[in-house]
């Protein structure tokens, strides 16, 4: 009980810290949109880096990936290292650098507008902003769902899942209408470094109990299936590389990654950023997916539901420290959501509310986005309360429904020809066909004559994942389309040429 | 060397970086250095010298095939 207390009292704490950034966050914030979502641009080298890394990454690193490890193998740091230190690292600069020289120049907020301005295409604009929105909606459920499932875990069920969760949307929304991005920016930065000290001291101290870094390592060659080896079981080379791909490309265009493309101070910025990215992912992928495989080989046992991390700890640390370890892995789910909050609140005033319902002046748009944060995260913690099975779905394959943005993109920065026609074919085509793989899975169907048949959409295709094939699809239907139809008048590709400085 | 050329360069290397991120010459390798899978080492390893090929691109080449104008040196 007294742990309980300890880890309530640390995630209560946490929440203190973060609203007081936030009031200071709020004080130095003027009211207008720009400051609200994107801090003016204004974000300097390291809060760059951790904004970026914990919004994505936090709970993956503390939860899931961890249990991976314990039921595959520590290959995931391959993966991860591919997928967020390289592919993410490059990207960052193709995409990344080229949406910050193009939205500094004409003073975009969101990807849609970006792309809505340069082909002359309100259109556009809806499509972008309401594929992102579908995508994301459920991923925030998601993290809901999991903030208040941890709660009653944590508490022994004293606090239900309901309260648990609906304490955490309260709080979340009176914070981030609050501080906006740069409060948000300034937590997932304390937040970041507390993610590497903690996992370290975890690795640190789970080896010295067990007798030494090698030791803890050997025990994986007795795992059934030999940890020790590359590949096998669910790693193969196409599951690697398809994870890696398709994970990487939508990191870049989930709203709150997106987004922080236009929030550089400088070139300078983004130029020190960028070798940093490796750096930082092996920092902290490394010992928390050791961690994961070790608790197989030192003979842990979780359950299907359970997650791995917190009962090694459990085993081998002191009860505080596992519930410090804990509590800020609630901690880190709480910073992922209020990025996506604050994003998903951008996208839907400014793309689609603004231009379908009113002409906002600068400070109302402050005003709504606020509004939006609080309407998006209740109506998300309504959803995670009946949790409906094709949500569920949905959001946990919405990196992949963000990856078939990214190529079309890809194309209309950097191809002058690009249609209109062609990015409404591109995005659309390939998100009907994503879309139908997550919500009609191959099933067998028995038909007279012909016997049984497969209906629907695989998974893979020739051990490569659906998502990647649909990429491809994506790229062929974009550049396909525009070659086969003209500029519309009101296109303008000008908006995209960049000069230096 | 010319700006193509220099772009043609770094799109290899950085493809290069990419594949030989996971050491597929050691599938199914199984030793350990280090306390570490030899696999996650050799990883570590190349994901060090991926972050000091992206300094190098930063310092020598910024700006290659994104900004409208080259800027080398």
């Amino acid at each position: 009980m007294a742990d309980t207390a300890l880890q309530v009292g640390i995630i209560l704490g946490y929440m203190l810290v973060a609203l007081a950034i936030g009031v200071v966050a709020y004080r130095l914030t003027e009211r207008t949109a720009e400051d609200y979502y994107l801090a003016s641009r204004t974000l300097g080298t390291v809060v760059l880096l951790f904004t970026t890394f914990a919004t994505l990454l936090s709970a993956f690193t503390f939860f899931a990936g961890p249990n991976i490890s314990y039921g595959a193998g520590p290959e995931w740091i391959l993966v991860m290292g591919l997928m967020d230190g390289v592919i993410f690292g490059i990207l960052w600069y193709v995409l990344g650098y080229k949406q910050w020289l193009v939205g500094k120049a004409n003073g975009y907020l969101t990807l849609g507008e970006m792309l809505g301005d340069r082909f002359g295409s309100l259109r556009l604009r809806l499509l972008v902003a309401g594929v992102s929105i579908f995508w994301l909606f459920p991923y925030v459920m998601l993290q809901q769902q999991g903030a208040g499932t941890a709660i009653e875990a944590l508490t022994g069920g004293a606090v239900p899942y309901w309260a648990g969760a609906g304490a955490i949307t309260l709080f979340m929304i009176g914070y981030v209408a609050l501080s906006g991005m740069r409060g948000v920016a300034w937590t997932d930065t304390l937040q970041g470094a507390f993610m590497l000290v903690m996992v370290w001291a975890a690795f640190v101290w789970v080896a010295s109990a067990v007798g030494g870094v090698g030791t803890a390592t050997a025990t994986l060659g007795d795992v059934d299936g030999n940890f020790l080896a590359l590949g096998g079981g669910l790693y193969t080379p196409e599951y690697v590389l398809s994870t890696a791909i398709s994970i990487a490309f939508g990191v870049t265009m989930f709203p709150q990654v997106n987004q922080r493309f236009f929030v550089a101070e400088s070139k300078e910025v983004i130029k020190r950023t960028l070798p940093l990215w490796p750096v930082l992912v092996v920092l902290l992928f490394v010992p928390a997916f050791m961690l994961g495989s070790w608790a197989q080989g030192l003979g842990i046992q979780a359950g299907a539901n359970e997650n791995v991390l917190p009962l090694l700890l459990a085993e081998y640390t002191p009860a505080w420290f596992a519930a410090l370890v804990i509590a800020g892995a609630m901690a880190a789910m709480m910073s992922s959501s209020d990025s996506m909050l604050l994003s998903g609140s951008s996208y839907f005033t400014r793309d689609i509310y603004r231009p379908l319902v009113e002409e906002a002046s600068e400070e109302r748009e402050a005003f709504l986005g606020r509004v939006g944060v609080a309407v998006f995260a209740t109506l998300a913690f309504v959803a995670s309360l009946f949790q409906p099975a094709s949500l569920l779905q949905i959001g946990d394959t919405a990196f992949g429904g963000f990856a078939q943005l990214a190529l079309p993109v890809g194309v209309a920065l950097y191809w002058s020809r690009t249609t209109r026609w062609g990015m409404y074919v591109g995005i659309g085509g390939s998100q009907i066909v994503y879309i139908a793989g997550v919500l009609f899975p191959v099933v067998f169907v028995s038909l007279p004559l012909v016997g049984t048949v497969p209906v629907g959409v695989p998974g893979t295709i020739l051990g490569w994942s659906i998502s990647v094939w649909c990429m491809l699809l994506g790229l062929v239907l974009t550049v396909g389309a525009s070659l086969v139809t003209n500029a519309s008048p009101e296109a303008d590709a000008s908006v995209y040429a960049t000069g230096a400085d | 060397m010319n700006e193509s050329t220099q772009l043609v360069g770094w799109a290899a290397i950085a493809v290069a970086l990419a594949v030989l991120s996971v050491p597929w010459f050691m599938w199914g390798a199984d030793g350990v250095v280090a306390g570490l899978p030899v696999w996650v080492v050799y990883h570590v390893g190349w994901l060090c010298l991926v972050a000091v090929v992206f300094w190098v691109f930063t310092k020598r080449a910024w700006g290659l095939g994104v900004e409208g104008v080259s800027r080398d040196g």
